[in-house]
């Protein structure tokens, strides 16, 4: 089986505001196949941003190596790791990130301004219009409810055609039939789209209708338990 | 979406600190554009004004500013004046001959060709004379040579041509030697015409009047020249008025044996000159009327029979030449400069002098003032971009978390403020060209340039280089802090 995603014996530390390094994360093994779609559960503070960060390539690693779709992403050079995320991944985050100064639309086509991929407004419109904001094109963020952030949040992870998915949380800021629509909006985007999907939720409710649910604390080596305020 | 149109969102985003930002530098390159707006336009008015068709001013030694002051553009007082002979050093034995023999004066003048004759054959000698004003403006005593000899314009192919009657003649039956032309502004400010007469003051604007008045016969039109600003006389006129003849010991050896044949010497010398016969049966009739009676004399006080100044007498202030061959311009000015009492002056090279001298400075240092503003506004970019980073990290973050690279969101900052240096060159320079149309009567007025509101200077094309060059600059520090802005810890997590 072809793996899209291939984390070996990661390692993250960060250095505390009182000095010393704190490890988070010690990961031996941890593999996405092709149009795979995984839901990751964990504590609060357990370190499943840091995962999806270091992965889209945000954070670098101390140790270890992430290939993703047969490319050793760590060692690239900053420039073509910027390039490899603008081309392959997509980013739903979980506090949004939308840019104020820009228009639901322009956040979107944001998206794909930064790819080598065509920047195409039609992508931009169609994206919005399937998760729902036909009519809210030209609003700015400020003018979106919550909800309404997320899914344009969602279409711009979505806009430069990426290989894989990261969402962290997308459904925490919405009701649980909403949560619903959302998440199966996500799924059935990357199932036609042939993305590999990689959610984070601490929703057992949604974990569970992946086929596929992972633990962070179980590929995770690093004990959390007398760290994490729970 | 281009980084253009990324920088120009965040550019609305803050709209009133961009736009604030914005308006100040187009004040700075607004100031900056009128100052060189000024600066093209008195340079040109100097220039154009030194576009007289004469190449010397030939005058008492002194200083060359002084004279070229005086004589072109009717500034400054008049230094001292020149003997009448050091004119007709610039004329032909017969020339001078008859000379004598209307005027009176040492007869071995006509016995020989003037030193400076053959320098100048085929071009002109004008004479001016100075020192009487009408109202605050000069009044120039020449003869009816100025209007037909001088050309002006930019390429120095206009002739002189009247709004209203015509130059005036050295002698006419109706004025005498009476009669004065004016000036476009002249006649505009003093709201004078052809048909009144006016008496010109001695020696400064508030002196005192002469009792001789002068009959206006024409008004020039505008020219852009310091024309526009003076009142010419007939120099024959001139030297009657009072005051006007150099006090001379026993004048009367020097009296023409003849005054009888005087009119018909005049009447040589004017058709010598322009061979035009009207001139002659105009002296004809000069002679019956000053023969046979009174009536017209009486307009200028005196019933006498009027006899003109004797050369020993008279004096002129300037002496306007043009060569006929200019390769004996260069010749001819160290000629007289090497001479005793006169010097030769040449007032474009004074004006350039005066320019690189006094004018130039100034408007650098105004200029340096109008670039410091232009600093200013550039660190007010400066400032306007930087506070807004910290907002920015943000911003910055998700962008680079989007894939773009360190170099776009620096290009982006970068964009930003060659957009509001963009945007601030162009209104500024709207803003003075504006200010340059609506002064643009005044200006016209004051210096006979013409301004609309596509004249630029040729200094103009390099503001908009510059200032982005300063924006450049101005964008650094921020573009720096874009750069170095960490993505991990900027995402809000
Ligand atoms: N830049 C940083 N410097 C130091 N420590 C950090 C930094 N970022 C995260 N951490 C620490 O790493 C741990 C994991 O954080 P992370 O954001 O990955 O948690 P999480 O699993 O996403 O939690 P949540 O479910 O609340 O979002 C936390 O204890 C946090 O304090
Ligand atoms: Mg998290």
């Amino acid at each position: 089986m072809t793996q899209l995603l291939d984390i070996k014996r990661l390692k993250k530390s960060f250095t505390q505001p009182e000095g010393g390094n704190l490890l988070i994360l010690d990961i031996p093994e941890f593999q996405i196949a092709k149009g795979e779609q995984v839901a990751l559960i964990g504590q609060s503070g357990g370190g499943k941003t840091t995962l999806l960060h270091l992965i889209a390539g945000l954070l670098s690693l101390d140790e270890g190596s992430i290939r993703i779709d047969g490319i050793e992403t760590n060692v690239l050079s900053e420039q073509g790791r910027d390039r490899f995320r603008a081309e392959t991944i997509g980013y739903v985050f979980q506090t949004f990130n939308l840019l104020p100064a820009f228009s639901a639309i322009e956040n979107v086509r944001l998206g794909m301004a930064f790819g080598s991929g065509k920047h195409q407004y039609s992508r931009a419109a169609d994206l919005l219009t399937r998760v729902g904001l036909k009519d809210r094109f030209n609003y700015r963020p400020s003018q979106l409810s919550v909800g309404q952030q997320q899914r344009v949040a969602i279409a711009r992870s979505l806009a430069g055609r990426p290989k894989l998915l990261l969402a962290d949380e997308p459904t925490a800021n919405v009701d649980p039939s909403s949560a619903d629509s959302v998440l199966e909006l996500i799924r059935e985007t990357c199932r036609e789209e042939e993305v590999s999907l990689l959610t984070v939720t601490h929703d057992m409710q949604i974990a569970s209708r992946f086929d596929r649910i992972e633990k962070l604390d179980e590929i995770n080596q690093v004990d959390h338990s007398s760290a994490s305020s729970g | 979406m281009s980084l253009i149109h990324i920088a120009w969102r965040n550019f609305c985003h803050r709209a009133l600190s961009s736009f604030l930002t914005t308006f100040s530098l187009a004040l700075g390159v607004g100031l900056v554009v009128l100052v060189l707006s000024i600066y093209g336009v008195i340079s040109e008015a100097f220039t154009r004004n030194a576009s007289v068709g004469y190449n010397l001013v030939v005058g008492p030694k002194g200083s060359p500013l002084q004279l070229t002051l005086n004589s072109v553009f009717y500034l400054s007082q008049p230094i001292e004046n020149l003997p009448y002979t050091e004119y007709m050093e610039f004329l032909s034995q017969d020339e001078r001959a008859s000379m004598v023999k209307k005027f009176g004066g040492d007869p071995k003048l006509a016995e020989r060709n003037g030193r400076y004759a053959p320098f100048v054959s085929g071009g002109f000698a004008i004479p001016l004379a100075l020192g009487d004003y009408f109202g605050q403006y000069r009044v120039v005593g020449t003869t009816p040579d100025f209007f037909t000899k001088l050309k002006h314009g930019p390429n120095v192919d206009e002739d002189f041509t009247f709004s209203n009657g015509r130059a005036f003649q050295t002698y006419s039956p109706e004025h005498q030697y009476f009669e004065a032309v004016l000036g476009a502004r002249v006649a505009k400010d003093m709201k004078v015409g052809v048909g009144d007469t006016f008496n010109p003051t001695h020696g400064d604007p508030e002196g005192q009047g002469h009792a001789q008045g002068f009959h206006v016969v024409g008004v020039l039109d505008p020219t852009g020249t310091p024309n526009d600003r003076a009142a010419f006389v007939n120099l024959e006129g001139f030297y009657l008025m009072e005051g006007h003849a150099k006090p001379v010991e026993n004048v009367d050896q020097f009296k023409p044996q003849n005054d009888d044949v005087l009119d018909q010497t005049i009447d040589a010398v004017e058709s010598d000159e322009d061979g035009s016969e009207q001139d002659t049966s105009t002296a004809d009739l000069q002679t019956t009327v000053d023969a046979g009676s009174s009536e017209t004399s009486d307009e200028s006080g005196s019933s006498e029979k009027i006899r003109l100044l004797t050369i020993p007498e008279r004096e002129v202030t300037s002496i306007l030449v043009r060569n006929g061959n200019m390769l004996f311009a260069p010749g001819m000015q160290n000629a007289i400069n090497e001479g005793i009492r006169a010097q030769a002056a040449a007032p474009i090279g004074e004006i350039n002098k005066l320019m690189s001298m006094i004018v130039g400075p100034l408007l650098t240092a105004l200029l340096a003032i109008t670039g410091i503003t232009c600093a200013v506004a550039a660190v007010g970019i400066l400032v306007s971009i930087y506070n807004s980073m910290n907002d920015r990290r943000r911003d910055i973050a998700i962008m680079r978390a989007l894939g773009a690279r360190r170099s776009t969101v620096t290009n982006i900052i970068v964009f930003e403020s060659f957009q509001v240096a963009l945007i601030g060159t162009i209104a500024g320079w709207l803003l003075a060209h504006a200010a340059m149309v609506v002064f643009s009567g005044q200006i016209e007025d004051q210096t006979g340039v013409q301004v609309g509101f596509f004249t630029t200077s040729n200094y103009e094309i390099f503001v908009l280089p510059l200032v982005l060059c300063l924006a450049l600059i101005a964008a650094l520090l921020p573009a720096w802090a874009a750069y170095r802005t960490d993505v991990g810890s900027n995402l809000s997590a």
